[in-house]
């Protein structure tokens, strides 16, 4: 078995299912508090999976992701406000258009042969066209914002995604568990060795025979598709949508920092990264709470010196490291 | 017998500097064919022409009837041609036997049937105790070994080996040349490749072309090609032991 297999031991494995069985069970004990800190987490968790198809399995670095989350949540939210259309078939609109756009800034990328960091300025490029453009868009009341109608605490609709803080857990969750079992299927076939291929040098890919532009194509197209699920979810927990916010460039970075630290191009590097981020973000506010600090700016300090130690200490990410020292990986590798 | 792989007067430029210069060449199928020349002489550009990285400015490449100059190099790898680079290129972050894998899974759709070929492979090359050992932890002759076992993956026709003896020790050298020479005797496997090592050469190439400054200057047999007086002036030196 490969290095990137989710590569577990038996203890592994059942640590694993062990902490999913705990988390399936948790809103039982749990409230709402520790229920949205979770929601959060398996949010970044998800989303970072979906940008690490792209950079950590196919070495495409995109800083642009977040046009990917808002164009799916806009879409899902004017499909939902202005027909009445539920997000679970919104999506079968949202996710092809978001991956129509994403094959489009690929195949120009690719064909004007844009890589490397001129790549990753090209997808800041489209995310800003979006933030700039859906700001002066009437359709979705512009720089104004967008609002979906308040979900009712009491009553749960699933299929229109209105409900309570345990229902968003539950399909967050959910989805987190499948995109990591979804980036496994991909990375143990053929489409995966191919991605990693490339990753690893590209002009030995194509003398193996990969045609690249092609399967670059797909590792955008399939991470931007991914992302697209969380865009919609985003626009239906939080209700409200504005360019200025959901498109913004320090959303793309939030959403990259999971998977870095959590270790690049491996499957459960995302999910811990959402762990760990999110779980320090948190308690850092309890913390500081709790000293009675109230310095502006304090969290994002302590926050980036976190973010510093583990990046200097730990430049493979923290999952790699932790596998080791715990005897979590499998043997052999 | 017609050619697998015909060269008619390819040429390479590089701003003034005339590369490769006219170069006309026939490999037969199941031949192993070694191209030799001093440094500089343009056996490298001439791979590079041939596997798809530059396209000739003159001259036609024709390998199984079909006209592949200008083509990339993943489609002529698809048609049948594996190379090495002489600056190895495995895929460094990938276990030994996932940069074979890679390679055979361009006739495989499976995974587990591109492992199987890839383990085979390993065997045959000496790699497959060390198959799950991370490419950039190898040695050279072991990266130069992997190289081998990649390009053989894709199942191909004919094999660009580039400077894959250099290097090793004349142990390790002499078990590539029989690995190479038991690959062209069992699969019927075109091989040609540049070489330094003349006694490796010698063991294993029906046919060679000698290049110096970027032209063709002898061809033929091993034995009359040694015997040649130009390439005994231009590259081999008059005392060279063989």
């Amino acid at each position: 078995m490969g290095r990137f297999d989710i590569g577990l031991s038996p203890r592994g494995l059942t640590l694993l299912a062990g902490l999913l069985v705990l988390l399936i069970v948790l809103p039982w004990f749990a409230g709402d508090y520790l229920l949205t800190v979770l929601i959060l987490i398996f949010y970044f968790a998800y989303v970072g999976q979906a940008w690490n198809v792209m950079m950590g399995f196919a070495g495409q670095l995109s800083l642009g992701h977040a046009l990917y989350v808002g164009l799916a949540g806009y879409l899902t939210a004017v499909l939902f406000i202005d027909l009445g259309i539920g997000p679970w078939l919104g999506l079968l609109v949202a996710i092809p258009v978001t991956m129509v756009v994403g094959a489009v800034i690929g195949f120009l990328a690719l064909r004007f042969g844009v890589t490397g960091v001129y790549f990753a300025i090209l997808t800041i490029a489209f995310a800003e066209f979006a933030r700039i453009g859906f700001d002066h868009l009437e359709i979705v009341n512009g720089s104004g914002g967008l609002f979906l109608p308040v979900a009712q605490h009491e009553s749960v609709d699933f299929w229109l995604l209105r409900g309570a803080p345990v229902m968003f857990y539950y399909v967050m969750l959910a989805a987190t568990v499948v995109a990591l079992v979804l980036c496994r299927l991909l990375l143990k076939s053929r489409i995966g060795y191919y991605w990693l291929a490339i990753r690893e040098d590209e002009e030995a890919a194509r003398a193996a025979g990969i045609d690249t532009f092609r399967y670059k194509m797909g590792a955008i197209v399939v991470s931007a598709g991914m992302t697209a699920f969380g865009g919609m979810f985003y626009a239906f927990y939080y209700n409200n949508l504005f360019p200025e916010q959901i498109f913004s460039i320090s959303r793309s970075i939030e959403l990259i920092i999971g998977p870095i630290i959590g270790g690049l191009g491996t499957l459960l590097g995302p999910v811990v990264g959402a762990f760990l981020l999110t779980g320090l973000a948190e308690s850092l506010n309890t913390v500081l709470a709790a000293l009675g600090v109230d310095l502006p700016g304090a969290k994002q300090v302590l926050y980036g010196v976190c973010l510093l130690f583990v990046i200097i200490a730990l430049p493979g990410g923290v999952w790699p490291w932790l596998a080791r020292r715990l005897g979590l990986a499998e043997k052999g590798t | 017998m017609s050619a697998l792989l015909s060269l008619v007067d390819v040429t390479k430029r590089f701003r003034g500097l005339v590369a490769v210069d006219q170069v006309s060449l026939d490999v037969a199928a199941g031949e192993i064919c070694a191209v030799i020349g001093p440094n500089g002489a343009g056996k490298t550009t001439l791979f590079n022409m041939i596997a798809g990285g530059f396209a000739p400015d003159g001259g036609t490449i024709t390998f199984a009837g079909q006209r592949i100059d200008g083509l990339s190099p993943d489609k002529i790898c698809r048609r049948g041609i594996g190379r090495t680079f002489q600056l190895v290129r495995p895929f460094p972050g990938l276990s030994v036997e996932d940069n074979v894998i890679v390679g055979g899974l361009l006739h495989r759709t499976s995974v587990a049937a591109a492992r199987e070929r890839a383990d085979d492979l390993l065997r045959h090359l000496d790699l497959h105790s060390k198959r799950h050992q991370r490419a950039s932890s190898l040695t050279l002759p072991d990266r130069k070994r992997l190289e081998v076992a990649r390009a053989l993956a894709t199942d191909p026709q004919l094999v660009l080996l580039d400077e894959v003896l250099a290097g090793l020790r004349p142990t390790e050298s002499d078990r590539m040349v029989a690995v190479l020479k038991a690959l062209n005797r069992d699969t019927r496997l075109t091989i040609v490749l540049i070489e330094h090592v003349m006694r490796a050469v010698m063991a294993l190439a029906s046919h060679i072309v000698v290049l110096h400054h970027g032209a063709r200057i002898a061809g033929g047999s091993p034995e009359t090609v040694v015997r040649d007086p130009a390439v005994i002036e231009s590259y081999l030196g008059a005392d060279t032991p063989l």
